[in-house]
């Protein structure tokens, strides 16, 4: 099973023949996804490593049907990106960019959704279920197939976890980068459920960071519904108050978003914090016993 | 970006919300003039990018315009939470009747802007919101909706009758404010109520860093710049200074704080976080180094990275470079693993530096080379 993207995903790159797009093209591909159509506006007609490359969404979906975009156009560009995406039909909108203004989000999570379609991000890593499909700019070489669902804010920090899970034989159903920035398409109890009813999925990893409570939301979420044994990390424990680390969302402001108060809600719930990024691989099979 | 208070009640007061009389000072005798313009009472406040300015005597009263030269020098002499004061502030001190509290501000789970009210302010919102939850209301408004009045008449709930229509106005004029300046944060309290009408007395600003070009953004700067911070933003690097004496570098926000967090249960003290980002090349490594180092004198230096679309010779290659630049004898530990470790450590044997394999080993060992030197 795994959840979102498999190897009926069909990808429509938006942004195929800039730096990024192009290069991650390669990879996805590279990677068994099946990258159907590009699309760059002017650049219609054109191809890119044999994919045909639109001037708009619409065309990939009707012509190469596409069902699922990775988004790597400018910032500026990426409110439009999503909501052509999401207005074309893709049931799917993965978005890489990093940088978006945080009143564009407050304006495309609501499009994107009216359309009835999902979207991952914005400044995230993507998506990959794996053995399967890769939406994303993850390296493909540190997951391996298996029972462990990853929902992360982080990217970097998501393939350091996955890589030791792997090693310690534990591989991934579909491993998921919401994003780190303040407004994101989707949050942890958004796609918790999905991975809920994943028939693969028999074991849950939440790496969260600090700033707002989406972490605290999910551990509620899963204190109630979910019944496969969850490990959760927390980054961001030493961060002052105040300042914005790195992601635009790892913020900590008004006492609230602090690792503190996330580790203990978690706890409370009976999900167990790992201290180390190793130890979650260890208190996973703890749990698994 | 987090505004100074005078910068956020200049916008209060471009967007049409009453402000008290007065302004920014930066010299004991500009306030004896802004005092004396003003004719009576002033408040005088240190403009520094934190709250409880109150209790840390940053806020203080002068009667005649010879007494706010003088309280006006000591403040400019103060340090505040760590901040010198520069400026302060000076508004005509107003007969305040009661204290309310208005904000708009970004609610992350419904991913739309929300309002905050309560008739209770003057005090921290967190705190009315623990004690009295009942006195604090919570609007949400879907950008997509636009302000309609319903939504106000639910947020004023709490208020007097007589003050609704009053409160109404301001509500409105601060939720368009919060959207032409692209704001994550806009705060007003206390709102006061004086025999004038409602008063702004104090304005907390955070507008989105990543905010469109504008007009409406020309003049406007951080309150807690950093010009560290600044040079690092431009060359694409996430900087924050901290207080400890172990530096830290990474490629990702997660993998960085979650390095920070290790050094401190190992019981180090990070001189800093820095990002270096997706895809860095060796350029932008060297920038890296010589931003850590530039200030402070670390005691060891601690470079953690997860090769991916950053490849770790190209980082080991930017270390390398900067070797001869970095201070003589510092501990430096590096951690490569992913896209082209091997090449990575390779190029690092030849420097001399031995690269470690995880990132927990990778701590415990900077913190140990730290201890050893001081």
């Amino acid at each position: 099973m795994s959840i979102l993207v498999d190897r009926n995903t069909r990808v429509v790159v938006q942004g195929i023949t800039g730096k990024e797009g192009a290069f991650h093209t390669r990879q996805m591909t590279a990677y068994g996804t099946q990258v159907v159509a590009g699309v760059t506006p002017g650049k219609g007609g054109q191809e890119m490593d044999g994919i045909p490359v639109f001037d708009t969404v619409e065309e990939a979906v009707s012509k190469q049907e596409a069902n699922t975009s990775i988004v790597f156009v400018p910032s500026r560009f990426a409110l439009d990106a999503m909501v052509e995406a999401a207005e074309a039909g893709v049931s799917l909108v993965v978005c890489i960019t990093e940088g978006i203004p945080v009143h564009d989000m407050l304006r495309a999570f609501p499009l994107v959704r009216s359309y009835g379609t999902r979207l991952i991000g914005p400044n995230c890593p993507g998506l990959i279920s794996p053995g399967k499909a890769k939406v994303g700019i993850m390296p493909g070489d540190v997951f391996t197939p298996g029972p462990v669902g990853i929902i992360s804010r982080s990217g970097t920090l998501t393939y350091e976890i996955a890589h030791h899970l792997s090693q310690a034989g534990l591989g991934q159903s579909t491993v998921i980068g919401i994003g780190g920035d303040p407004v994101v398409g989707s949050t942890y109890a958004d796609l918790l459920p999905l991975l809920a009813e994943d028939a693969e999925t028999e074991a849950l990893v939440l790496v969260g960071e600090i700033g707002g409570t989406a972490e605290e939301e999910a551990a509620d979420w899963i204190a109630a519904h979910l019944h496969i044994p969850v490990v959760a990390y927390i980054a961001g424990f030493s961060a002052p108050p105040g300042k914005r680390m790195g992601h635009a969302g790892a913020i900590v402001s008004g006492g609230e978003g602090t690792a503190e108060a996330k580790a203990a809600r978690l706890e409370q719930r009976d999900i167990p914090v790992a201290r180390t990024p190793a130890q979650v691989s260890e208190l996973l099979e703890g749990r698994r016993r | 970006m987090r505004l100074l208070e005078w910068q956020g009640r200049e916008l209060l007061a471009r967007a049409g919300i009453p402000v008290p009389q007065g302004s920014v000072v930066r010299s004991p005798e500009e306030s004896r003039q802004v005092a004396a313009n003003i004719g009576g009472a002033v408040v005088l406040k240190a403009q520094v990018p934190v709250g409880g300015r109150g209790k840390a005597g940053g806020i203080r009263t002068a009667t005649t315009p010879d007494e706010a030269r003088r309280v006006a020098a000591e403040l400019l002499h103060m340090e505040l939470k760590s901040y010198p004061v520069r400026e302060l502030l000076a508004v005509a001190a107003a007969d305040v009747q009661a204290e309310h509290y208005l904000s708009v501000t970004l609610d992350r789970r419904r991913r739309s802007p929300v309002f905050i009210y309560s008739p209770t302010g003057g005090v921290d919102i967190e705190d009315v919101a623990r004690a009295q939850p009942q006195k604090v209301r919570q609007v949400p408004v879907p950008v997509l909706e636009g302000l309609l009045p319903f939504r106000l008449r639910r947020l004023l709930q709490p208020a007097p009758h007589s003050l609704r229509k009053a409160l109404a106005g301001v509500a409105t004029k601060l939720y368009h404010m919060f959207l032409n300046y692209e704001a994550q944060l806009v705060e007003i309290n206390p709102l006061a109520e004086t025999e004038d009408g409602l008063l702004a007395l104090d304005a907390k600003v955070i507008l989105d860093d990543d905010h469109h070009p504008g007009q409406q953004f020309e003049g406007l700067r951080e309150g807690d710049q950093d010009p560290l911070e600044t040079e690092a933003s431009e060359a694409g690097l996430h900087y924050v200074r901290l207080d400890g004496n172990i530096g830290i570098i990474g490629n990702g926000a997660g993998l960085v704080m979650a390095t920070l967090d290790l050094v401190a249960q190992a019981g180090g003290q990070p001189a800093n976080f820095l990002d270096i980002g997706g895809g860095a090349r060796s350029d932008r490594v060297k920038t890296a180094l010589d931003i850590v180092n530039r200030e402070k004198k670390l005691d060891a230096l601690l470079i953690n990275v997860f090769g991916g679309i950053t490849r770790c010779d190209e980082v080991a290659k930017g270390i390398s470079e900067a070797t001869d630049s970095l201070p003589a004898g510092l501990p430096v530990v590096v951690r490569l693993t992913g896209t082209n470790a091997a090449e990575g450590r390779d190029i690092l044997s030849r420097s001399g530096l031995v690269p470690v394999e995880a990132m927990e080993e990778g701590a415990a060992q900077a913190v140990r080379l730290a201890k050893g030197r001081t």
